[in-house]
């Protein structure tokens, strides 16, 4: 009885939310407040129910009600726990069921941090809330019901996809989620203040932190899935350019773009239409995302089983929801307003080449992912877009943005001063250059390797000296407003990042070796000994296990355990071992056994030592606090309680900020 | 015409703009063509249709017993098939988890006289999942032969 419980709680949010959707518009539209009162209540109520129907999935999962269908796919008597919950988003229909939860989560965290917004700005808010909502609930019940029966009940499931059985992935599609979605919110202030008509500067503030938040939660999405990537899917890769990566890569491209743009038409009042296109255009994006994802349409390395049904399903969906907030964007967009003028130097101009170089990569990201679909479609053939062309591309469109990061902070906004905007130049010029000069002398010229330092000396050292600069200057206590710390803690990240990323690509060393039992492969000082493998068994897989013994001048530093398991339904998966450390990671995966026959024999092996590796996700962690230290800026906080229709005269603080 | 300031630091940024798009759409369409790997199978590339591409992504499935690893290093050659022909291909290194017999796999890489050798070798995840593009081309390879019965 309890899941059609859930599937009536699914139904029950859908008519909610289309009282959502359409109620508090209307009441917007034509000033009735009763309607317009209508948003609040209808989104709490949503909320309930798609939570109600969230427990009641899990509770299926975790009471092994193998009548439904989807928990008979997905799981089965021997997955652990935490694996069985995690199996809730673990396929199509419960990751849309999680996409509806955290739109709600986000809606949820609007009634209780934005009741101080103006009437019917908060209404249309919620409208366009519940309107995003609508779509994807319509989605799951008419289309893609996780409550289905699977009658005669089977005495055991199917399983999880093995891939997704590991810790990284628990977290993983939640937090790109809380990303995704959490543009939906800048995406619906956007579009509030276009039906609102007077583009007010101050719907920008407001939605300031929400953008920085949920692109914090996109970095952290991120990170987690390349992490995850490196030790189960990847053979040591980081990042693949794959159609399902590139999906979560474009919306926090415009999503960084965004954050600096809204900076500017808050601080300047400059920019506003560019704005309000770039909020349409990152949940335009993470809309795109989960189509990408979910419909199947691209050959991805990690492209689960998808239905092209319910590819066409999101597709229409994306093209209502882009289409018609582009023609109200057309229809109502601010006229060019002029903002406070600027110099050439300035700080607006290196936001604006910032902001073109963002979109132009995001731009050159999507023509490469979906560039097999049009090839497709003008019958050029099957073509696939090689990982060359972005690793080609994106270093290129990012080399100004690199170049211009440190000294952005020391820009004013309209004008510089430039004599000490030249000064700065030519102390972290010298410090990067110094720097790259030591860096070619102890790698022996490798060209990557010294960018990487370089890079990092010139980004890292701008920040530093910028906030030195606000420790000698500004008064105490006043020092690093939260707005202020974000930018500086997410441009280091940027070049602790950079650092990473060349760094461990040049200087890695890896090699596919066959060893057999006994036999000794040195890399990079480190000896690796192969001690033979042997059979294992875990809840739900039995593996076959190798033991590494690796030695450093003599004294053994670690004893790695690499996996091959095989799953319960016979599918296999390799489980690296990794040792970490801040400035090398050793990582030893195995192959396959060179005789499938004898086990006991010897084993193809993938050997590598990656220094500074972990680098690429320290910095992507830094930025991620960069995201959420400036959301919680106190400036951001609506200050005065809107207890009139009326949004004249709110939210007017003289504060002034350097940031 | 005399162009007062405004005007001309409107020019000044247009043309930029303009020489800088122009750059980055040659180089963009430059890398992509460099890059872009078209989807063969073994009778297709037999057929001479792969001919003028120098790299290229060999799709079909591993012919049962195909597989033949060197004794002494990682070498390994196995057949790829689809429905009217099969490739011989040489790859050295570590096969995917999933990589077997009558198993669909997609390796990328160039011909050298009458086999392919192979860059990289993916097998895909999911067990009963062939890749959409890798199905049509075996079909459109296949189509007009009847009687042959597909392997799929």
């Amino acid at each position: 009885m309890t899941p059609e419980l859930g599937q009536l709680a699914l139904v029950l949010a859908f008519l909610l939310a289309v009282a959502q959707g359409t109620l508090p518009l209307w009441g917007a539209w034509r000033g009735n407040r009763a309607l317009m009162a209508v948003a609040r209540p209808a989104a709490a109520g949503q909320a309930v129910f798609v939570t109600m129907a969230f427990a009641i999935l899990a509770w299926a999962f975790m009471h092994f009600d193998f009548s439904v269908q989807y928990v008979a796919d997905n799981s089965n008597l021997t997955l652990p726990w935490y694996y069985r919950f995690a199996a809730v988003w673990g396929a199509h229909e419960g990751s849309l069921l999680l996409w509806v939860l955290i739109l709600d989560v986000w809606t949820v965290a609007l009634l209780f941090f934005g009741t101080r917004l103006p009437e019917v700005f908060f209404a249309r808010v919620l409208g366009v809330m519940g309107l995003v909502s609508v779509g994807f609930l319509a989605f799951l019940v008419f289309t893609s019901n996780p409550f289905g029966r699977l009658l005669p009940e089977p005495p055991n499931g199917a399983d999880l996809n093995p891939v997704l059985q590991d810790p990284g992935m628990a977290l993983h599609p939640p937090v790109l989620y809380m990303g995704y979605v959490g543009f939906s919110v800048a995406f619906a202030f956007s579009i509030a203040a276009l039906l609102s008509g007077e583009v007010e500067q101050k719907w920008v503030r407001w939605a300031r932190p929400w953008t920085n938040a949920a692109w914090g939660f996109l970095t952290l999405g991120i990170v987690a899935g390349s992490h995850w990537a490196y030790h189960v899917l990847g053979w040591g890769g980081w990042w693949f350019w794959d159609p399902v990566e590139n999906a979560s890569f474009m919306p926090w491209l415009a999503g960084a773009a965004l954050i600096h743009a809204q900076a500017i038409t808050e601080k300047r009042g400059g920019l506003r239409a560019w704005t309000l296109l770039l909020s349409i255009f990152a949940f335009a994006l993470s809309l795109l995302g989960t189509f990408l994802v979910r419909s199947g349409v691209l050959t991805s390395v990690h492209a689960f089983a998808s239905d092209p049904r319910r590819g066409v399903y999101i597709l229409i969906y994306l093209v209502i929801v882009v289409g018609g907030s582009l023609l109200l964007y057309a229809l109502r967009a601010p006229k060019m307003t002029a903002s406070k003028p600027f110099n050439i130097v300035s700080r607006e101009t290196a936001l604006l080449i910032g902001n073109l170089m963002l979109i132009s990569a995001a731009a050159m990201v999507m023509l490469g992912t979906l560039f097999p679909l049009i090839g497709d479609a003008l019958h050029l053939g099957r073509i696939s877009v090689g990982p060359p062309y972005f690793g080609l591309l994106f270093p290129l469109l990012m080399i100004p943005v690199v170049a211009l990061m440190p000294l952005g902070p020391f820009l004013g906004w309209g004008d510089a001063d430039r004599d000490q905007i030249t000064s700065i130049l030519i102390r972290i010029g010298i410090a990067a250059a110094a720097c790259a000069l030591l860096t070619a002398f102890l790698t022996q010229g490798t060209f990557k390797a010294i960018l990487g330092v370089a890079s990092l000396t010139w980004i890292g050292i701008g920040v530093l000296l910028y906030a030195y600069k606000r420790y000698r200057t500004a008064p105490r206590g006043r020092r690093y407003p939260a707005e202020m710390a974000g930018m500086l803690l997410a441009h280091f990240g940027v070049a602790v990042f950079v650092a990473g990323v060349l760094l461990s690509e040049s200087l890695s060393v890896t090699h596919d070796v066959r060893l057999a039992p006994g036999q000794t492969k040195e890399i990079a000082g480190y000896s690796f000994q192969f001690n033979g493998v042997h059979r294992v068994t875990g809840p739900n897989y039995r593996a076959d296990q190798g033991v590494v013994t690796v030695s450093r001048d003599g004294s053994t530093i670690a004893v790695m355990h690499p996996q091959k398991r095989t799953y319960s339904n016979e599918q296999v998966q390799t489980e690296s071992a990794i040792n970490g450390g801040v400035f090398r990671d050793l990582y030893v995966a195995l192959g396959e056994p060179m005789d499938p026959k004898n086990i006991e024999g010897a084993w193809a092996l993938r050997l590598y030592y990656k220094p500074f590796v972990s680098w690429i996700w320290i910095g992507g962690l830094f930025m991620m606090c960069g995201g959420f230290v400036c959301a919680a800026d106190k400036r951001f906080r609506i200050k005065r309680i809107a207890s009139e229709v009326t949004p004249a005269g709110l939210v007017v603080e003289p504060q002034e900020s350097a940031a | 015409m005399a162009m007062n300031p405004s005007r001309k630091r409107r020019l000044t940024i247009l043309s930029v703009i303009v020489v800088a798009s122009a750059l980055a759409i040659s180089v963009g369409v430059y890398a992509l063509q460099q890059n872009m790997n078209y989807l063969f199978t073994p009778s297709q590339v037999l057929g001479g249709q792969a001919h003028s591409y120098k790299t290229f992504r060999l799709g079909g499935m591993v012919k049962a017993g195909s597989i033949k690893r060197s004794e002494t290093s990682l070498d390994v050659h196995f057949t790829v098939v689809d429905a009217d022909g099969a490739m011989p291909v040489e790859y050295t290194g570590i096969l995917p988890d999933l990589f077997r017999d009558d198993q669909s796999v997609i390796a990328t890489g160039h011909m050298d006289g009458h086999h392919f050798v192979a860059t990289e070798v993916l097998a895909k995840h999911d067990e009963t999942y062939m890749p959409k593009e890798l199905k049509e081309a075996m079909a459109k390879a296949h189509a007009g032969k009847p009687g042959l019965g597909s392997r799929e």
